[in-house]
């Protein structure tokens, strides 16, 4: 049996991924594809815990985080395009006309 | 070593065997079948009456020169063939193809004709044919070419249009069933209503199953779907820069994707194994009967019906398709409701 | 002992899947890399006794989403991102920020490594799993009682995320 622990700690390193893709990728669509797998790696721990307890909570959130995930990968992309034909470009530094 | 483990291994290369030949065997059908609707003989000159064409085929297409065009991506134009191969054979894995059987008294527990049975069977055969659509994507993109990039396009938003109604449409049928394995599904259509119409549930679901058909010719890209490989327009689409044996294994991944979409329709709609006449054991051949006589229709669509144009695809696709995928659903949960409760 | 083999396995994959996601310039292979983090987590979820999780988690994100992404990436012929295109003028990107950044990084690292290291009151997933857990109609039931709420407001975000979908991606000067 895998202790939970394990679990948590896949679930911290994918997220850490996650926030870094965040903060050091300059292309929008890693961006996003950063996101999602700091999403995951919530799941991975809400199936976990939900083992743990003997519950099904746990991937019923799950669901819900992947319903909202669908939604954002959508308007994100539809975002990303939008903004491509405006400036053929996937850098978010271009995109700055509304900075303080 | 175990005798039933032997016997399983059998059966599991039995599957793999015979979906080879299923492909090999609707190359030819499918050449035979359109020589015949145009009023010719098909290929004939191979073998007794044609029948070793497809062997030829493939003799000539293993000694071909691979070629890869200079600006394609090396791994992923490799990697697309055999990914779309790997989807079709794996999604196989979970369909059931015939009921329980002791092989006439050698094992002492029966065991079940099918590579494995798992309780969400149908979602499982649903998924890896969804993986399937990357192989023809990577396929597009990785030609570096403008007809394949267009046509990997078209795939991706096809197929992830069509996805939603077959998905919908399948979910009437587990309703129905009350199970997502396939092979409970199956044994949920043993038996007769009034004691002559067989309990299928292509009669409960005769809308559902006229879109499950539409939607598996849209998903595995065939005439009047095929945009993806357009001839007309983008010369052939995703493998227009394919050759030798990475061009066979596409056409290879489409007839059994054909087979496994014929087989699932088979164990969902028209009653799996279950027949007149012959006794449980032989339930392989109605099995087989039944899927033979879809992948006629798919046959005998693709020569019959001229090709859409893809705004047409799509219009019908979310206009006309999907709602009446969930309108289906909803009748169909409100009936179960109705009567089960 | 396999099982702890398959985990590792499992786990493993997925996290050099994600390092390389967010390590290629390439955003093609960024996807395809994270379809293949996906699925490794797909079979640590069948490890945790949730085959419906699972499968969900290949037909939605690897079936659907990836595809989107996919065809994202191909629409729009996407530029490799040039090493270059970093925007100095950016006060977040200052050399003293960056300094206080990596300190608090460090600080993360220490704290989580600390965390991990006193971790002992963490047991193994209780024997209660099995059945409780992985029956489809348990899974069903719940949503549809407990969390039908939140389900209901799930479709209208579905709903909102459509719509906006589809007036942000139309061109400007298109027809309704």
């Amino acid at each position: 049996m895998i202790p939970l622990g394990h679990y948590l700690i896949v679930s911290a390193v994918l997220f850490a991924i996650g926030s870094a893709g965040v903060f050091l990728r300059r292309n929008l669509i890693t961006i996003l594809l950063s996101v999602e797998i700091m999403l995951n790696a919530v799941n991975l721990t809400f199936v976990a815990f939900g083992r743990q307890h003997g519950t099904v909570d746990g991937q019923i959130v799950v669901f819900f985080v992947m319903t909202v995930a669908a939604a954002e990968a959508a308007v994100g992309l539809a975002i990303v395009i939008a903004l491509y034909r405006h400036r053929e470009s996937l850098n978010p530094d271009a995109f700055t006309a509304l900075r303080w | 070593m175990d005798l039933r483990f032997l016997v399983q291994l059998g059966i599991i290369g039995l599957t793999f065997f015979m979906l080879i030949n299923a492909s090999a065997l609707l190359v030819y059908a499918e050449r035979k079948v359109m020589g015949f609707m145009q009023q010719r003989y098909g290929p004939y000159l191979v073998g007794p009456h044609g029948l070793l064409q497809p062997l030829a085929d493939i003799l000539k297409l293993l000694m071909k020169e691979e070629l890869r065009p200079k600006g394609a991506d090396r791994w992923l134009f490799t990697l697309a063939p055999v990914l779309a191969v790997t989807a079709a054979f794996a999604a196989f894995a979970t369909v059931p193809w015939g009921a329980e059987t002791t092989l006439f008294g050698l094992l002492d527990e029966p065991v079940k004709l099918g590579v494995s049975d798992v309780n969400v069977g149908v979602l499982v055969v649903f998924a890896i044919t969804s993986m399937g659509v990357y192989g023809i994507v990577l396929a597009g993109w990785s030609s570096n070419s403008k007809y394949s990039l267009m046509g990997g396009l078209r795939a991706s938003a096809q197929m992830i249009s069509y996805e939603l109604s077959y998905a919908t449409a399948l979910a009437a049928v587990i309703l129905l069933a009350g199970s997502l394995s396939l092979r409970e599904t199956v044994d949920a259509q043993a038996g007769y209503w009034f004691g002559f119409i067989p309990q299928w549930f292509i009669f409960l679901q005769p809308l559902g199953f006229i879109i499950y058909v539409i939607a598996g010719v849209a998903e595995t890209n065939r005439a009047p779907f095929d945009f993806p490989e357009a001839e007309q327009e983008l010369v052939a689409g995703y493998n227009t820069e394919y050759s030798s044996v990475r061009f066979a294994l596409f056409p290879q991944a489409e007839y059994i994707n054909m087979t496994t979409m014929s087989a699932v329709a088979t164990d969902l709609y028209l009653g799996g194994w279950h027949g007149p006449f012959l006794p449980p054991e032989y339930g392989w051949i109605w099995f087989l009967m039944k899927v033979s006589a879809i992948l006629f229709v798919y046959i005998w669509v693709r020569w019959t019906v001229p090709r859409y144009r893809y705004d047409q695809l799509m219009q019908f696709g979310w206009k006309w398709l999907f709602p009446a995928a969930v309108i289906n659903l909803i009748i169909t949960a409100a009936a179960v409701l109705y009567f089960n409760v | 002992m396999s099982e702890a083999l398959v985990f590792y396995f499992l786990a493993g994959l997925a996290i050099m899947a994600s390092a390389l996601v967010i390590g290629q310039r390439n955003p093609m292979y960024s996807v395809l890399l994270l379809i293949a983090s996906f699925g490794a987590l797909a079979g640590l979820y069948i490890q945790l006794d949730a085959p419906f999780v699972a499968v969900a988690q290949i037909i939605i994100y690897a079936g659907a989403i990836m595809v989107l992404f996919l065809f994202v990436v191909m629409l729009l012929n996407a530029p490799q991102e040039d090493a270059a295109g970093w925007d100095r003028s950016h006060p977040l990107r200052r050399p003293g920020m960056s300094r206080i950044g990596a300190l608090l990084a460090l600080l993360l690292v220490v704290q989580l490594a600390w965390a991990v290291l006193s971790m002992s009151g963490v047991e193994a997933p209780a024997g209660t799993g099995g059945d409780a857990v992985s029956s489809v109609r348990a899974l069903g039931r719940t949503l549809f009682t407990d969390y039908v709420f939140a389900f209901e407001a799930t479709s209208i975000l579905i709903l909102v995320a459509m719509i906006g979908a589809v007036m942000l991606a139309r061109r400007e000067g298109d027809e309704a």
